[in-house]
């Protein structure tokens, strides 16, 4: 009987331990589908588009989930592909270096003329 | 003074902002894909369409030729009318066309090339997309030229016409 319920518990485990992997893997796979544009679309990211092209790129964004590969390294294969357009979040590098910091240029010029203003 | 400059200031960034927002408007909202983006052939296992043996991308790739991948399908239209510019490019006999059947059924797929010619060397399938996702395709029909370095030197998307035979002929001269 003993045997039996630390079978029963471990069993209960696996499954609690499983379902947490499932519910992680779909969180991501969501975040990721979210920040790739349908790229035969209008104004459409792949999450919200069933065209052809959405509905294989959701199969490889789950493909390569289920291999293990990271966030990162999905991006990378695409932008390979598609070029930097195909997603949303641009990644901090020589060409985008003006896209990321102006608005936090603006921001603190902004702060500075607020701050002369109610001296 | 001081308010002049203030002024000024306004005026150009006014102006700064109706000369970005007046060219938006004439641009094209639909995006055109960099197309000459070079890119390397990538490796890949794919099914042999007639055989449905297992094939690697070095087995098919391994002659110092042009090649030439075509991505279509049956129920693809545009694929029927850019068929007969491929069955005169398959004359040359210095490139080898690669086929690429796209998200199709096996017979309709096969009734297709019976009707209306066989212009591939070798055809693979291609039955959930995800080979065509390796090549940078957008849908169907897309066309690939690899040069002998085996690197992807044009694509084209969209049905092949005589226009854009005319450009393979001279790419792979």
């Amino acid at each position: 009987m003993k045997i039996f319920k630390i079978f029963l518990l471990m069993i209960l485990f696996i499954n609690i331990a499983n379902a947490n992997t499932d519910i992680k893997d779909k969180n991501l796979n969501n975040k990721i589908l979210k920040n790739i544009r349908c790229l035969v679309c209008q104004g459409q990211s792949v999450y919200d588009s069933e065209s052809e092209f959405s509905s294989t790129i959701k199969l490889l964004v789950k493909k390569k989930i289920n291999e293990g590969k990271s966030e990162k390294q999905i991006y990378e294969f695409l932008r390979e592909r598609y070029g930097d357009w195909v997603i949303y979040e641009p990644e901090l590098n020589r060409n985008t270096y003006i896209l990321w910091l102006l608005p936090l240029l603006l921001f603190l010029l902004g702060g500075a003329i607020i701050t002369k203003k109610l001296k | 003074m001081k308010n002049k400059i203030y002024l000024s200031a306004i005026v150009i960034f006014l102006i700064f902002c109706f000369v970005i927002f007046y060219n938006g408007l004439n641009r094209s909202n639909v995006y055109t894909p960099k197309i000459n983006q070079k890119q390397n052939l990538p490796k890949f296992e794919a099914k042999d369409f007639y055989s449905d043996k297992n094939i690697t991308s070095e087995e098919l790739f391994k002659e110092d030729i042009f090649y030439v991948v075509n991505i279509w399908a049956s129920w693809c239209v545009p694929c029927r009318k850019e068929h007969k510019f491929l069955m005169e490019l398959s004359k040359n006999e210095n490139i080898k066309i690669i086929g690429l059947n796209y998200k199709d059924n096996l017979n309709n797929a096969k009734n297709f090339i019976n009707e209306l010619g066989n212009p591939y060397s070798k055809n693979l399938t291609d039955k959930n997309g995800l080979l065509s996702i390796e090549f940078g395709a957008y849908g169907v029909p897309e066309t690939f030229i690899i040069n002998k370095r085996k690197i992807i030197v044009n694509k084209f998307i969209g049905p092949i016409n005589k226009k854009t035979l005319n450009q393979i002929r001279k790419i792979i001269k």
